[in-house]
């Protein structure tokens, strides 16, 4: 009975594969990391950016260059603090309801209220006038159409919220609507007939947050999600050797970091945070842990960054002897257990991290084996990772390794700004002064100058490089596995777009 | 059938007093007495939950903007903007209060990170949760009976030995493992099932046999133990005597008095289940309720920890009754009608 049961289960399901292999195939499933739980730009505007559910003023392409979005134009005033963002003319949201400037700037205010990127520009004002956006500051801010860039200023449609402004559905203006929500674990999305772009091919698109690294790489073996992001070291090896896959591996502008207190007596001396550097072997941790050996961090900003990335600068090396020199230097001897002393205090600190991202812990016990070698204790503590900036505000803190993304607008002055100028920042440098840095930073941010720009870019980079208020460790790579028949995939090295509106299968 | 002499155990001598009225009576007092239960039971998970939440170490509004906003945008302002927003510089007592004042009113509130209501949230999960719960007792007493039961006709025999065997090895292998290794053999190598996701019920089949594999390792020990015991009675022996056959002794007295043990202890399981296994779920990518409530505590989601354990509480309580209900329906002394004499 069972045995006849299996069988016709088994002829069920092979019938029910070929019926659909014997179809034009036109929907498509998606597995990532990130649980989408939230009606809430503020919180999960990068998932309904990158399934293209929602749009943003400004776009941008994978280099990162800045194109139109919902905006057709945008242009400055001569002082520099009035911006003016043309609006596309006919674009209609998910519902039917009409996008236009009333509905943009609800939509930015809304976004300015909320913690995210507009919080990082001197906005004074967000309000329309003749059918535009119009956005004062209060000083010059260059990379402003940057911000309008990224995920946490997307537009949904003012019906998207209740009386109280409370977010409650996901309406959009993007290529794809959404067909069910199912939080936090999933989201189907429908073409959009309506959109005022080109229509997607994909019919259907289905993503999946899948929390295990193992579990998306099965879903990808198996065929049943045809694009896999974010896969672990061990997954992507294994999925190389299989035929109907491809895996691809992007380096983008995410930064494995190490914060350094500099305020602290241990580590307030610049020798002090490269003898650290020094005993730092990047090549070993590239290797053995997030295994891309090309990944090693040379210097702080990755090529991805272009402009940021220093040609000239000279690779940060792998040297204990010489992180042992320096720290004699300093007036630290080698105690009976092998821990640098100085008057009577042990070099002991304690470093913070998190497990959301799984390598960091396993990085941080190598950086404790690692500094040991140099007479440097360390302790770990592994939590959230709102116990970083929660340490940086109280003075706490020691080091922490934390993975920095320096692309989260694309062009990063933003977040460098926040992490680097005047003051630090929760996730950048503490207690490091340097003025010099801090003005070059606000040059950058007040000025369209290329040349001025360029100059200041590099003064900031080498200040960086020499100062280590923050050291690199490894570069971040974006590895994806995409099924054979896809074709048409653009993976975006800034992790806005899964590009699904090109996306189609081959026949 | 009921027959007090054919059940084991003490006979229970009640005077006669109309069985229907008698019946209804005690279901009547049953339901009272869980009824009361539920409130207690309300009350009192609000208000530890709330009071655990209030004594783990750190600062809620940064763990609170750390569960809204990611790493990439989460920082001391965001923290602050939350603190202010959700207004947790307010003693914890007026907190408090305010929960207890909008649960009289049935209303769980919004989730402190995703801004959502709580009970559309549960909704949600719960549905997902005890879908997968009924699908892994399923699985379990699907494995569990048919070998328990082959066990415990023949203690000692090769069933029992080679059964304890597996038990004692699919009890060993994590949850973890043994979800990989299903998908491996059934979605990779022979590609009957999917990996993960929940769009069909055939999504259901793997996680539902991870966690069945795993129950039933314990609960064909239970059963064959039950079995085992009621082969040994006297009543059994009592009832081939009278000349029943070895089926109608099976089908009529055997099983009958085996379900008891095994119902209660399918009870507690059912209950361990819904609180969600929550690496089985996270393994199969599963909205349920454990996974959820996992992610509400690392995030200090006070009201959506309050709301989900609120919600499993009173879910014990129902799941008690049913199990009361189920066994009074299996055991005719505890419905203590009033008839005696063997009518089989």
């Amino acid at each position: 009975m069972l045995r006849t049961l299996y069988a016709a289960l088994c002829v069920a399901i092979t019938l029910g594969q070929g019926y659909a292999m014997a179809q034009n195939k036109t929907d498509l499933t998606l597995a990532a990391p990130w649980e989408v739980a939230s009606y809430d730009p503020a919180v999960s505007g990068f998932a309904f950016q990158r399934l293209q559910l929602m749009e943003n003023l400004v776009d941008a392409d994978t280099d990162g260059a800045l194109r139109p979005g919902l905006a057709t134009d945008w242009s400055v005033s001569d002082d520099g603090l009035t911006w003016t963002f043309e609006l596309r003319p006919g674009v209609t949201f998910h519902d039917g309801s009409t996008f236009d400037a009333s509905a943009a700037t609800r939509a930015l205010n809304r976004a300015w209220q909320q913690p995210g990127v507009l919080r990082k520009a001197p906005i004074g004002s967000i309000s329309e006038a003749d059918g535009a956006v119009v956005i004062t500051l209060e000083r010059p801010f260059t990379a402003l159409p940057a911000l309008l860039a990224h995920a946490t200023t997307i537009i949904p449609s003012p019906t998207a919220f209740d009386d109280d402004g409370n977010p409650v559905a996901l309406v959009g203006t993007g290529p794809f609507r959404v067909e069910a929500f199912t939080p936090p674990q999933s989201i189907t999305l429908a073409r959009n007939d309506a959109y005022w772009g080109p229509v997607p091919k994909l019919a259907e698109v289905t993503y999946l947050a899948a929390g295990r690294a193992e579990t998306r790489a099965l879903l990808a073996e198996s065929g049943d999600a045809d694009m896999v992001f974010t896969l672990d070291p061990s997954g992507y090896a294994r999925l190389q050797d299989v035929e109907s896959i491809n895996t691809i591996a992007l380096p983008i502008p995410r930064v494995v970091t190490l914060k350094v207190n500099a305020g602290h007596p241990f580590l307030s001396d610049a020798r002090a945070r490269r003898a650290l550097s020094l005993a730092v072997n990047r090549d070993g941790i590239a290797t053995a842990i997030t295994r891309f050996p090309e990944a090693a961090a040379t210097q702080l900003f990755p090529p991805a960054l272009n402009a940021w990335h220093g040609k000239g600068l000279e690779s940060l090396s792998h040297d204990p002897d010489a992180a042992k020199g320096l720290l004699a230097e300093l007036g630290w001897t080698v105690g009976d257990d092998g821990i640098l002393i100085r008057e009577g205090e042990r070099f002991s600190i304690l470093l913070r991290t998190f497990p959301d991202r799984p390598e960091l812990p396993l990085i941080a016990a190598a950086l404790q084996d690692q500094w040991r070698d140099i007479g440097v204790e360390l302790e770990v503590s592994v939590a959230s990772y709102s116990e970083i900036p929660a340490g940086h505000q109280d003075g706490t803190l020691h080091v922490a390794l934390y993975a920095r993304n320096y692309g989260l607008t694309p062009d990063p002055i933003g977040t460098v700004l926040s992490d680097f100028g005047a003051g630090g920042g929760d996730w950048g440098a503490m207690g490091w002064k340097n003025s010099a840095v801090a003005k070059a930073l606000e040059t950058i941010a007040a000025t369209s100058d290329m040349a001025i720009r360029h100059e200041n870019i590099l003064k900031v980079v080498r200040a960086l490089h020499s100062e280590l208020p923050v050291i690199p460790i490894v570069w971040y790579q974006h590895t994806v596995a995409v099924a054979d028949g896809l074709k048409d995939v653009v993976i975006d090295p800034l992790e806005r777009s899964y590009g699904l509106g090109a996306i189609s299968w081959k026949n | 059938m009921s027959s007090s002499i054919l059940w084991r155990g003490p006979t229970v001598s009640v005077p006669f007093h109309g069985r229907t009225d008698e019946h209804s009576r005690t279901v009547i007092a049953a339901l009272a007495a869980r009824g009361l239960q539920a409130v207690l039971v309300a009350l009192i998970v609000g208000i530890f939950s709330f009071v655990m939440m209030q004594a783990l170490p750190g600062d809620a509004a940064y763990r609170i903007a750390a569960g809204r906003y990611g790493y990439d945008m989460m920082d001391a302002a965001s923290a602050e903007t939350v603190r202010a927003e959700l207004g947790l510089d307010q003693h914890w007592t007026a907190q408090l209060a305010d929960w207890i004042s909008a649960l009289a009113k049935f209303d769980l509130g919004r989730s402190l990170v995703y801004g959502t209501p709580v009970m559309d949230e549960i909704a949600v999960q719960l549905g997902h949760s005890l879908l997968l719960a009924a699908g892994a007792v399923l699985a379990s007493l699907l494995f569990a009976l048919p070998v328990g039961v082959a066990a415990g006709l023949r203690p000692g025999g090769l069933v029992d030995r080679a059964s304890l065997g597996l038990s004692v090895l699919l009890r060993a292998i994590p949850f973890f493992a043994l979800g990989i290794l299903l998908i491996l053999v059934f979605a990779i190598r022979l590609d009957l099932l999917p990996v993960a996701g929940f769009r069909g019920p055939e999504h259901l089949v793997l996680p539902s046999i991870t966690l069945g594999l795993g129950l039933a390792a314990v609960s064909s020990r239970v059963v064959r133990d039950a079995v085992t015991d009621a082969m040994a009675a006297e009543w059994q022996l009592f009832s081939r005597t009278k000349g029943l056959s070895t089926r109608l002794t099976m089908f009529r007295h055997v099983l009958r008095n085996a379900a008891l043990p095994v119902v209660a202890y399918v009870g507690v399981q059912l209950a361990y289940l819904i609180e969600g296994v929550v690496i089985v779920e996270t393994v199969f990518a599963w909205p349920g309720i454990g996974h959820a409530l996992v992610h509400a505590i690392f995030s200090r989601d006070i009201t959506m920890v309050q709301g989900t354990a609120l919600t499993l509480g009173l879910l014990y309580v129902a799941l008690n009754l049913c199990i009361d209900l189920a066994c009074r329906g299996i055991d005719p002394r505890t419905r203590a009608a009033g008839r005696t004499g063997p009518r089989s």
